[in-house]
């Protein structure tokens, strides 16, 4: 007896033992739910049935769209091992069975072989109205499963909530890897928005900061140091690898951000002696000082319509946030909650702002609603005490994050309430300063 | 008699000076300073502030980094004799060259810690200038939170990160 219990302890710690690899392979990290009231959305995924000629690819699409939906912190989704009847259409659901286990909404689905591929065919139906709400029929190139798999999710996201989806999109991320003594590899990535399929754009033995997506998608636009003795800012072009020398004056060349239309680059230039917040004119190449103050002025975000500028300056003496229109003027104070408040980001109907708020030693992701006064104005929606770099989903519904767990940074997707937090399984190393992209074209 | 063995030390000297020109000066530690300076004095007879060897024996010549309190650019009163010494070897020196790499800790966002390891460069620039140095002898370049000295997240790691570094690019 005594024996036993000690064997089943040995087994269990070898099990947990297990566990992060076993997560890392299959990308399950587990997800923190911190919510109460739990107003999150019932809805089974079945597995979807193959009917192709051709052997699996192996992505199990159900599987995508059951861990992307729960991610948003939106969804409940039914547990795979709960999923006890397989119907693959419609016609087969026996709907006493779904509301028998409470839930809302059933997705259903087949894989079918066509000309290129395949094609994927779904449906989503109301439980409790047994009545059909989508039936779509989707192209897949093979390799193309987890791609089609994000799609579904955001046409599911969008039928029930009726907010476009944001889960077929990527990321941008930076990681820094230790080679030897002094010796580090720093990269540039881009992945989906889970994290799955991460490509590196660029590397090297010195630093870069500060990824920003172009508005289309095509670009992004970075900080690097590989320049002897100053930093520069790079427009990088996706699709060919180009790279155009943006800025590489003497002192700071940084915080480069796109405004919405894609014309313009708000930068950080330190060339007049300190930090100051400029915009340059990407056809032109003309440079427009905006900010005129011995303070740091940086991190500057671009407010939807492009009129305006958010960003960080330390001129009441700690780091807070302020607003200044693009057309010049006096900056004006935004954030009063809070010692230190930086790097904010607007969501894309600039409702939300979202930023790193700290003290000494904890530094936490606020998001505030610009439409709420008071204190529900203001949201903590990470643990801490080291997250940084929030970057909001093209659709406001989750903001991703940079954290530090021992002595590596990771990458966090929490729902915009805070209510839900997921790790993104990324490789090992240290991986900071994720970017989120911009809705992508469906194929 | 000696007169040969002088003029091989001396041009050992000079080739050595010649071999460690562009070297780029690590920072030294404190604690291994002070060991190599009681070695260097009773050995040094006197010091001539043009040659090279100082640099590397003078103890607040060895010195080459000023460290920061938190949020902080003001330069700390145990830094001053080590800055005082550098000025006085840039303005001995008008071919010097130093470049001052500014750090700051991992606590708040990397592009303000950008601008807070640009401004302790500068505290240190404003300091070599005002003690003998010409502004073209100094550049300042911040790397932020991106070079840290130690990993740990704690206040023994972030005390030798928040930092500024004299790299002599020319000693002369």
């Amino acid at each position: 007896m005594r024996l036993s219990t000690h064997l089943m302890l040995l087994l269990f710690s070898m099990i947990l033992a297990s566990t992060p690899a076993v997560s890392q392979q299959l990308g399950e990290e587990p997800i923190v739910i911190n919510r109460g009231q739990d107003a999150s959305v019932p809805v089974a995924v079945v597995p979807f049935a193959w009917e192709a000629a051709a052997m699996p690819d192996g992505t199990a699409i159900d599987q995508v769209v059951r861990a992307d939906l729960n991610r948003s912190g939106q969804f409940r989704v039914l547990r795979k091992e709960d999923v006890i009847e397989l119907p693959a259409r419609g016609g087969d659901i026996k709907f006493p069975t779904w509301k028998m286990l409470k839930q809302d909404y059933i997705v259903v689905g087949r894989v079918q072989t066509a000309a290129g591929g395949y094609r994927v065919e779904f449906e989503l139906h109301d439980v409790l109205k047994q009545q059909s709400l989508l039936s779509l029929a989707l192209p897949v190139r093979p390799g193309e499963f987890r791609a089609v798999s994000h799609q579904i999710a955001d046409l599911v996201y969008e039928k029930i909530l009726g907010v476009r989806g944001a889960f077929f999109t990527r990321i941008a991320y930076i990681t820094q890897k230790r080679l030897g003594a002094g010796k580090f590899e720093n990269a540039i990535w881009i992945a989906d928005s889970d994290g799955f399929n991460p490509q590196r754009i660029v590397w090297n033995a010195e630093p870069f900061l500060s990824p920003a997506w172009s508005p289309d998608g095509k670009s992004l636009a970075y900080v690097s140091f590989e320049r002897q003795g100053g930093h520069t800012i790079y427009i990088h072009e996706l699709a060919t690898g180009s790279r155009r020398l943006v800025t590489s004056f003497k002192g700071i060349n940084g915080a480069p951000t796109f405004s919405p239309d894609g014309s313009t680059l708000a930068v950080t230039l330190s060339k007049s002696g300190n930090p100051e917040i400029y915009t340059l004119n990407l056809a032109s190449n003309s440079l427009t000082q905006l900010t005129r103050h011995f303070a740091i002025d940086t991190e500057s975000a671009w407010m939807p319509g492009g009129n305006s500028l958010l960003f960080t300056s330390d001129r009441s003496g700690k780091p807070q946030i302020y607003s200044l229109p693009v057309s010049g003027g006096t900056p004006e104070r935004v954030t009063s909650v809070g010692e230190y408040n930086a790097r904010v980001s607007a969501s894309y109907d600039g409702r939300l702002l979202a930023m790193v708020q700290g003290s000494k030693n904890v530094y936490r992701i606020a998001v505030v609603d610009r439409q709420r006064g008071g204190a529900g104005a203001v949201r903590l929606i990470s643990p801490g005490p080291l997250d940084e770099s929030p970057s909001f989903a093209p659709n406001a519904s989750m903001v991703l994050y940079a954290a530090r767990e021992g002595n590596r940074g990771v990458l966090y997707a929490a729902s915009i309430d805070g209510s839900v937090r997921q790790r993104l399984a990324l490789p090992d190393g240290d991986v900071r300063e994720p970017a989120w992209g911009p809705f992508r074209q469906q194929q | 008699m000696n007169t040969p063995i002088r003029v091989l030390v001396l041009a050992l000297a000079i080739a050595g000076v010649a071999a460690c020109k562009k070297e780029v000066v690590k920072p030294v530690d404190q604690s291994m300073a002070d060991t190599t300076t009681q070695t260097q004095t009773s050995t040094t007879q006197e010091e001539s502030w043009t040659n090279p060897a100082l640099l590397d024996s003078k103890p607040c010549l060895v010195s080459r980094v000023a460290y920061f309190d938190y949020d902080q650019t003001t330069i700390k009163s145990e830094a001053m004799e080590m800055l005082k010494c550098h000025g006085k070897w840039l303005a001995a020196n008008p071919g010097a060259r130093i470049s001052l790499e500014g750090h700051a800790d991992e606590r708040g966002t990397r592009e303000y810690n950008l601008g807070l390891g640009e401004r302790r460069g500068n505290a240190v620039r404003d300091l070599l200038l005002a003690n003998g140095g010409k502004s073209e002898q100094v550049a300042t370049v911040s790397y932020g939170e991106e070079r840290p000295i130690c990993t740990d997240s704690d206040e023994s790691c972030w005390s030798k990160n928040r930092r500024a570094e004299i790299v002599y690019t020319a000693k002369q």
